[in-house]
């Protein structure tokens, strides 16, 4: 039972917060200038790091906010980022 | 006398106390505080059961969890499979009996009550040995929160089975001091009984506790999140290879040296002590004095240590070293062990009479937590065992558990982390005194993993893992079909795999897997310690989450209205909705063919509170909702409503609902039931992470609202019996409109939308006036024959008018356009979620998956959704070309027969053709046509 | 026609959350009818400010922080979230004081009072039974007076509230449609003080 740092509500158990897939991953400014390719990687592609990942969670069963957090998917030790900034990504 | 091997006094029963129970077919009495092992070898029993592969008989081998033999089946307090008798605690009237390998579960429900409760605590402390007991007296004393618990029915750990004194005095009376002091500090938690049995991420750790068969709650999980952890969880005796190591009568050493002091009780009357290292010597002596003739000790060492030999040979025990037992003679019970020289067994074995063989293959210190807490473990040549090499930051792993065996120096190592511990959760902390204890000087162990020397005859003989009756024979294949991985081996042999997972077979595989390919133990390694560390009972993990208290159930205002009518639900996400309302006599379909017939022709009402509902405020709402909605919401004039569909990204629907504009800056909008916590999420997150500079704030507002469909050519009527503020004419309240009015003395939003085709309102009053509402809307209905419908009829008139359902019509690999609702797609907006997909070649392809409506022939009967169809009289050989399945398929009361919806390739393209669906071994034709059967042109609408 | 007296969603529970109640150890009752509005703003702006002159106290900013006037109680649920409790009735005043406050600003102001209901424990015992469900740490060290917090209890989203530690009272605020599987739930996770 993962701790999951909420940059808001502190640490609570993985079971109130929602996975929400690797962070960095922006919408295109105009997706309609966006080639197929380019397009397609946006919607399907996705990294599976063995290691440091950053990653979004949301709070789903507290704030309900949307944050980032990097953990390492080997052992599921998460880097704290105290900074509230990493709610928005 | 409780038993002719039991002594007249000494150990920590209560022979006061006398304890009747049944073991297979037979009586016998123990005493309080014994375990049914003890009690049984009291009663001098230890033929428990038989092997799990070879039916050998197999007796009690340990006096803890570690047991690999006496497993036992209880029947009575209540029917439990596969305990061992070593840790089950003896209460009158219990009734078991030995098991082969395995156990039944029990056919009827238990009775008993489980639950679970979380803890957090500073420091926890698992197991109460000295080394733990320490550690919990110094975090105590700081002031943490602390938690201790052993899985013992008492504290003590090791010190219950041996007379070591400290301070000059018996061990237990600081063992009751330190656990009189620990249970009266407020902050702490004293937890005997009690199996930590897994260690998860973040220090979260899982325990069960055995409140007892007379407890409310005969067990309970206790899930702990401690900051600091004190692995203070012992060691196991490991035993000895060799053939013949599994008749009943073989225990090892320090067992039977707990049944003589904490049981009082004597194992035999006659032993030979096989040993690697010191500890047996313990064992035989302490033996001899209670009574028990040591016929020898073997002991693989070419040398025994000093102060050993001496007390030896003050009691005339006989020291056999650089020897071994090679053999064991006897039936049902030991009877004799055949002793051989080491190295090569050169000289003809010695045949020493005995019914009890003692063994000592030393110490594996129970690392289990550890290395489920991410330690890691090496193993040392020193001790012949796995010790922590590396521990993880809050794990502190003590005493003999990390390899230290003297009870000094477990009592200061575990001072020392328990103050650690509470100093590192932030208290100050000393390290509490320890009560001096004797050490005497130690030779070190000898491993011995295979005995040298003997033929391979005897391979089957010599048993690795007695729970799994696997042998050297069974470890041997292994190798010889080129296995050279102990995770490969573990899983061909199934060593370690049993009850026990392995807690005396473990490294003991390892070591004759080492033996056998040449290698050092070391290269070979162990496999991985998964939880539980000892069974665990479902029930136990299930706690309270059972029957009604397995999931959240939602319910609605008018719940008890429906549970009056006795109607079946169906489950919709975590809601309960009314399926239908059968009236006496009727089954579903007539149910459901007279609730449609109603709506259709009169007027029904429909509990619809468990759609989504989101307050959607701000300056941006409007732009917000166009980049959400593939249709256009800022067009969309206060007061009126639109029907809206959602899409991620990648084009594919995924939500859909109506939009009510309530303000300049304010938005209602609604979604399905099962999607309404997912559709919020997600609008938060394009919202938080995506558009942050949109001014929109959303609030989830569900169960504000109670809210009923009145749906049918009367509804109108029906209404106005209840209002007298809503003009409900066309003209005034046209479709796709709302106001708010009073309704049956309720302040109410009133909305013209329609989910059946027919003239509807949807009536949205507070929570806490749903039940009356609806009831007053029953009553104004009564001289119409209104006419209550659950959620099949809902799906049936919808499905005639060829609405889809999210999640029932499509599956995530349907486009709006798919759906044919290209409609509600905006050709006039710059960009919304979905939109660039719109144009990939997947989702632009002409043979994608259509929804059409199907008809069966008139009279036939309906086809089972999830049908799959095809485009031929006969099945092909496979791979069958697919068209695609049927997603919703019904009776219809208003065209009198069949029909369905459902997903086929190219379907549009196709209407008026004959296709087939598979239903069991028939072939049966349907013909594609529209989706919308019922009232295409809309006329029925506005009454 | 009258305005109706409204049914709480917890109206047929009442006798299950009594009879699991026991003096001087818990005490399991409904607080129905409370007026509850949710108001979002940003805490930082002006209008914050004047809701805070408005209603006669700050908004709370610290996560789990609950600020107390002699009406209301405003519970911090975000970082520009708050929901504000008030007196049975009082909704409607409020939404208009709030709303009045927040003038041409943006912000949001939801009448949230049939949304969620109020199980309020007392007793020596409380901690004890939430836990049996709450994985949060509710410790007088870790959660005290006039804490709030969102989480799960029971697998249910609430809102819990520490009203008093020393003389153990909370409220769980709790959505009107799974009111009564908590209750129910609390009633089974009770069960064992009643012996
Ligand atoms: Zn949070």
């Amino acid at each position: 039972m993962m701790l999951i740092p909420c940059p808001w509500c502190g640490p609570r158990n993985e079971t109130e917060f929602h996975y929400g897939g690797q962070a960095d991953v922006s919408y295109p400014a105009d997706p309609q200038a966006v080639s197929d390719v380019d397009w397609a990687r946006f919607l399907f592609f996705r990294a599976n790091t063995k290691g440091i990942f950053t990653e979004r969670w949301n709070h789903q069963a507290g704030c309900r906010r949307w944050f980032t957090v990097r953990r390492d998917t080997t052992t599921n030790e998460i880097f704290h980022d105290d900074s509230h900034e990493a709610v928005t990504r | 006398m409780t038993g002719e091997y039991r002594l007249a006094d000494g150990g920590r029963i209560d022979r006061d106390r006398p304890v009747r129970f049944r073991f297979d077919g037979h009586d016998y009495e123990g005493c309080a505080g014994d375990t049914l092992a003890s009690a049984l070898l009291a009663n001098g029993v230890h033929q428990v059961g038989t092997s799990i592969r070879y039916g050998r008989p197999r007796g009690i081998a340990a006096a803890g969890p570690e047991e690999p033999n006496a497993l036992v089946q209880i029947e009575e307090p209540f029917p439990e499979p596969m305990l061992t008798a070593t840790t089950v605690e003896l209460r009158d009237g219990l009734v078991a009996s030995g098991l082969p390998g395995q156990g039944r579960l029990a056919t009827e429900p238990d009775p008993a009550r489980y639950d679970a409760i979380n803890a957090h605590c500073d420091v926890l402390v698992v197991g109460a040995g000295p080394a733990g007991l320490a550690a919990a007296r110094s975090a105590a004393r700081s002031g943490a929160r602390v938690i201790v618990a052993d899985a013992d029915t008492e504290f003590g750990g090791s010190l219950l089975g041996t007379r070591d004194e400290l301070d000059q005095a018996p061990a237990w009376r600081w063992i009751d001091r330190v656990t009189s002091e620990l249970q009266a500090s407020p902050d702490v938690t004293v937890l005997p009984r009690t199996t930590v049995f897994g260690c998860y991420d973040d220090n979260y750790l899982v325990a069960v506790e055995h409140r007892g068969e007379d407890a409310f709650t005969r067990q309970r999980a206790w899930h702990i999140r401690a900051r600091e952890i004190v692995l203070a969880t012992g060691s196991h005796e490991r035993p000895l290879v060799f053939p013949g190591n599994d008749r009943p009568g073989t225990m090892l050493a320090s067992s039977a040296r707990t049944y003589l002091h904490r049981y009082g009780v004597l194992p035999g009357r006659r032993a030979v002590v096989f040993t690697t290292n010191d500890s047996a010597y313990a064992a035989a002596v302490d033996l001899h004095d209670a009574g028990v003739e040591i016929a020898a000790v073997v002991d693989v060492r070419p040398v025994a240590t000093t102060v050993w030999t001496a007390r030896c040979v003050e009691r005339g025990i006989r020291i056999l070293t650089n020897c071994a037992v090679t053999g064991t003679s006897g039936a049902d019970r030991v009877s004799g062990a055949q002793v051989s020289s080491l190295p090569s067994g050169d000289a003809a074995p010695a045949e020493l009479d005995c019914d009890l063989l003692l063994v000592s293959g030393g110490w594996n210190p129970a690392v289990h937590l550890h290395s489920q807490a991410r330690g890691t473990v090496r193993y040392s040549e020193e001790l012949g065992a796995l010790v922590p090499d590396r521990t993880p930051r809050g794990v502190r792993t003590v005493g003999a558990a990390a390899g230290t065996f003297t009870t000094a120096e477990c009592l200061r190592a575990g001072s020392e982390a328990g103050s650690d511990a509470a100093r590192e959760a932030g208290f100050h902390a000393d390290v509490a005194e320890v009560p001096g204890s004797p050490s005497g000087p130690v030779t070190p162990p000898q491993p011995i993993w295979l005995l040298p020397g003997l033929s391979a005859d005897s391979d089957d003989e010599q048993f690795v893992d007695l729970a799994r009756d696997a042998t050297v024979a069974d470890v041997r294949k292994a190798v010889g079909a080129g296995m050279s991985s102990v995770e490969h081996i573990k899983r061909f042999t199934t060593i370690g795999t049993a009850h026990d997972q392995g807690k005396t077979s473990g490294l003991l595989s390892s070591g004759v897997i080492a033996e056998l390919l040449g290698v050092e133990v070391a290269e070979v390694g162990a496999t991985t310690f998964r939880p539980p560390y000892a069974p665990v009972a479902f029930a136990a993990l299930a706690g309270r989450d059972r029957g009604d208290l397995y999931d959240p159930i939602r319910v609605t205002a008018m719940h008890d209205w429906h549970l009056e009518q006795d109607c079946p639900f169906e489950n919709v996400g975590q809601w309960k909705r009314p399926w239908y309302y059968p009236q006496p006599g009727e089954d579903m379909e007539s149910a459901v063919l007279r609730e449609c017939h109603a709506v259709r022709t009169g007027v029904g009402m429909q509990d619809v509170s468990t759609l989504g509902k989101i307050d959607v405020q701000g300056p941006d709402a409007a732009e917000f909702l166009d980049l959400v909605y593939t249709n256009k919401m800022s067009t969309l004039r206060v007061g009126r409503i639109r029907y809206g569909v959602m899409c991620h990204a990648d084009g594919m629907v995924f939500d859909d609902g109506t939009v009510m504009r309530t303000g300049e800056h304010r938005y209602l909008v609604s979604t399905t039931s099962g999607g309404a916590a997912g559709v919020l999420e997600w609008l938060e997150d394009w919202l938080q992470t995506e558009w942050p500079h949109l001014r929109v704030h959303l609030t989830s507002v569900t169960e504000q609202w109670a809210t009923i469909a009145l749906a049918g050519p009367r509804s109108r009527e029906v209404l106005a019996r209840v209002t007298s503020d809503i003009d409900l004419t066309n003209d005034a309240f046209p479709f796709m409109s709302w106001t708010d009015g009073t309704v049956a003395g309720s302040g109410a939003r009133v909305c013209r939308i329609s989910f059946s085709g027919e003239l509807a309102f949807e009536i949205n009053v507070p929570w806490w006036h749903g039940r009356q509402v609806w009831e007053a809307l029953h009553r104004a209905g009564s001289e119409f024959g209104i006419t209550p419908y659950g959620t099949e009829t809902m799906h049936v008139l919808r499905a005639e008018k060829g609405f889809p359902i999210v999640g029932q019509d499509t599956d995530g690999t349907v486009t709006p356009h798919d759906l044919g609702m290209g409609w509600a797609v905006s050709k006039k907006k710059d960009d919304f979620l979905g939109m660039r997909s719109f144009s990939r070649e997947d989702t632009a392809r002409s043979d994608r998956k259509h929804l059409v409506g199907l008809l069966p022939p008139a009279g036939s009967a309906v086809v089972p959704e999830g049908t799959q169809l095809v485009d031929s009289t006969e099945l092909p050989a496979p791979p069958v070309p697919m068209l695609g399945h049927i997603t919703s398929s019904y009776r219809s009361a208003a065209l009198d027969r069949p029909f369905a919806l459902a997903l086929v390739k190219s379907g549009r393209d196709r209407i008026g053709q004959t296709i087939y669906g598979h239903v069991g071994d028939e072939l049966v034709p349907v013909e594609i046509t529209e989706p919308v059967f019922y009232d295409k042109e809309g006329n029925r609408r506005d009454g | 026609m009258a305005e109706l007296h409204g049914e709480s969603p917890l109206v047929t529970r009442a006798e299950t959350l009594a009879g699991s109640s026991v003096p001087g150890v818990l005490h399991l009752s409904e607080v129905a009818f409370t007026a509850q509005v949710t108001l979002r703003v940003d805490p930082k702006s002006p209008a914050a400010e004047r809701i805070g002159t408005a209603v006669g106290t700050m908004l709370p900013n610290q996560p789990g922080q609950v600020a107390r006037t002699e009406r209301l109680q405003i519970l911090w649920m975000g970082p520009d979230e708050w929901l504000l409790i008030g007196p049975e009735g009082g909704a409607e005043q409020l939404q208009a004081t709030l709303t009045e406050a927040l003038g041409e600003e943006h912000g949001s102001v939801v009448d949230v009072s049939g949304h969620r209901t109020i199980v309020e424990v007392t007793g020596p015992k409380s901690r004890e039974l939430l836990a049996k469900g709450c994985a949060l740490d509710l410790h007088r060290r870790s959660f005290a007076s006039d804490q709030c917090a969102q989480t799960l209890l029971a697998r249910t989203g609430v809102v819990l509230l520490c009203r008093d530690v020393e003389q153990p009272s909370f409220w769980i605020f709790v959505r009107s449609s799974f009111a009564r599987y908590l209750a129910d739930w609390l009633a089974d996770a009770a069960a064992e003080y009643r012996v």
